[in-house]
């Protein structure tokens, strides 16, 4: 019953808009504002199992690699960062500077350094994902409970133990939170990347779709990449609803308390 | 520094070793240092012979937790030394386990009721079998033998210091610290939870450093019982309880030595209060 509820509400609105979009396009007059069903033609013309593997495969690898590498780094310096205040004070003014600058910027910078292959791409990606995992593990490490840290100190946890099974739980639930903001940075860092000296990728196909005048196909190209966000957003969900299962019975049982 | 373990069953020598002094405590102090330094502990003395057990009670600000901390190892003295079986403490040691006050907070909540009491044991080294056994035996000490797949979350304030109490005894210190364990759960609660950690210790042999600020309390569960002064903190007395072993809620609270007890320690807290001072004259 309920997942049956569930199921409506989930497909309800898109319904909807897609009815919407339908009766606003029936007369199918503009040029830049097709119809549904021509987009949809374009989208299947388009994304062929070839195109996809030539051009959304390696979009989603370089992806992947730069945010699996921003979380890892960003954990790890973030949980050294949250551990040591004097690191923290001498790094800190450095990270807040960084994080400022707009990683599009850095792309000519990073270009001169790794050339303009994937190995550039993947850095833009990365230099994004970065900040908002590295800056969530260090608040996150630092809000963890003293009362906790004791029991983990008067029971003789060693540093492993100590980072495995205090701070990394502990902080997990910011962790979490970081790497879901760098997930949206990354797609369109994705994107983006491909705007300068790419020759595949999502990104590079719906800009050269947009300067040959090819609008559904830029349309369906756009949708494409709704629906990649929308699948990686859908894969973190359930790997965040496993790792932070413990989190949500726990925060209610605080709020009660 | 780690006290070394000679034994694998902790428990046959604290009860085999009762008698001898098992903490030392030598000219104690902690000053905070900072832009205004506070000095929360002057000059604490004393000794707790294995398998005692040892109340300590003082006025909220007293410095109690402060002292509890130092004794545990989990912060640093400014003068003065706290000896276990001879050897200086200068980080938790192995053979001492605390129960917080803050039950909710000093269980890891990501972990079930098992886990959150077997890996301390794992930490210390034990066999898998012995943390089995160790786990089981501790959940039927503190009754909760049904809900050890429960996160402690799950369960009452109540229950969830059980499962503190359960992880300390399963680790098998030689003395356990309690820091106003009871301090945040219900009064009939705390009647269970006190008549338990009674239980456990006369089980156990463990030697027990209880500290509270119920004069009630401290009487009922306690031998001895030290009045602490105001901060900076030093013992105003070390009062022997000269109740029968045997304690019960309702008959050893309506002794009228359990009365003249209370009061007294009362009178002392009052005076510690006012600011009294060891060596003043007592009233």
């Amino acid at each position: 019953m309920s997942i049956i509820r569930r199921g409506i509400f989930l497909v309800a609105l898109p319904l909807v808009l897609v009815v919407l979009w339908w009766l606003a396009t029936r007369q199918d007059t503009s040029f830049y504002w097709p119809s549904p069903h021509r987009v949809w033609d374009a989208f299947v013309q388009t994304w062929t199992p070839a195109e996809i593997r030539q051009d959304v495969l390696p979009s989603v690898v370089r992806f992947v690699l730069g945010f699996l590498l921003a979380t890892v780094l960003g954990i790890g310096l973030g949980v050294a960062i949250g551990c040591y205040r004097g690191l923290r004070e001498a790094i800190e003014p450095v990270l807040e500077f960084l994080r400022a600058v707009p990683p599009p910027v850095m792309i000519p910078v990073i270009i001169l350094f790794a050339g303009i292959g994937d190995g550039m791409k993947v850095l833009v990606i990365f230099f994004g994902c970065l900040w908002p995992v590295l800056l969530n593990t260090v608040e996150g490490v630092r809000a963890i409970d003293p009362v906790l840290r004791d029991s983990a100190r008067s029971y003789g946890f060693g540093p492993y133990c100590r980072l495995r099974r205090l701070i990394l739980p502990a902080a997990s639930p910011r962790i979490l939170a970081g790497a879901r903001q760098s997930m949206s940075l990354g797609i369109i860092l994705m994107v983006i990347s491909e705007m300068f000296a790419a020759s595949n990728g999502i990104g590079f196909t719906i800009i050269q779709f947009q300067q040959t005048f090819a609008i559904p196909e830029m349309w369906g190209g756009i949708i494409l990449l709704g629906l990649v966000g929308l699948v990686s957003a859908v894969l973190f969900h359930l790997a965040q609803t496993h790792i932070l299962r413990w989190y949500h019975g726990f925060l209610r049982s605080q709020r009660k308390a | 520094m780690k006290v070394a373990q000679t034994m694998t069953d902790g428990r046959a020598e604290m009860s085999s070793s009762s008698g001898g002094t098992m903490l030392d405590l030598v000219g104690v102090q902690k000053t905070y240092a900072g832009k205004r330094s506070f000095e929360a502990i002057r000059d604490v003395t004393l000794s707790v012979r294995a398998g005692e057990f040892v109340c300590i009670v003082g006025p909220s600000g007293a410095g109690k937790t402060t002292l509890l901390r130092s004794i545990a190892g989990l912060q640093s003295i400014s003068g003065g030394e706290v000896r276990l079986e001879g050897s200086r403490v200068d980080g938790p040691p192995e053979g001492m386990a605390v129960v917080f006050q803050e039950y909710a907070r000093s269980l890891f909540p990501w972990m079930t009721v098992r886990q959150n009491i077997a890996l301390p044991l794992k930490q210390k080294g034990l066999s898998r079998h012995d943390i089995d056994a160790n786990v089981a035996e501790a959940l039927e000490a503190v009754g909760l033998s049904e809900d050890h797949d429960s996160y402690p979350w799950q369960l009452s304030g109540g229950m969830q210091q059980r499962v503190a109490i359960a992880r300390a005894v399963a680790y098998e210190p030689k003395v356990l610290l309690m820091d106003e364990p009871f301090a945040a759960v219900d009064a009939q609660t705390r009647a269970d939870l006190e008549d338990l950690v009674l239980a456990l210790w006369k089980r156990l042999g463990v030697t027990v450093i209880f500290v509270t600020h119920d004069i009630d309390e401290s009487v009922y569960l306690g031998q001895r019982v030290i009045v602490l002064s105001n901060s900076p903190t030093e013992p105003l007395e070390d009062l022997a309880v000269d109740l029968p072993s045997e304690r019960d809620q309702l008959t050893t609270r309506m002794l009228p030595r359990f009365a003249e007890l209370r009061a007294h320690v009362y009178g002392q807290i009052q005076a510690s209060k006012a600011g009294a001072r060891p060596g003043d004259v007592q009233p």
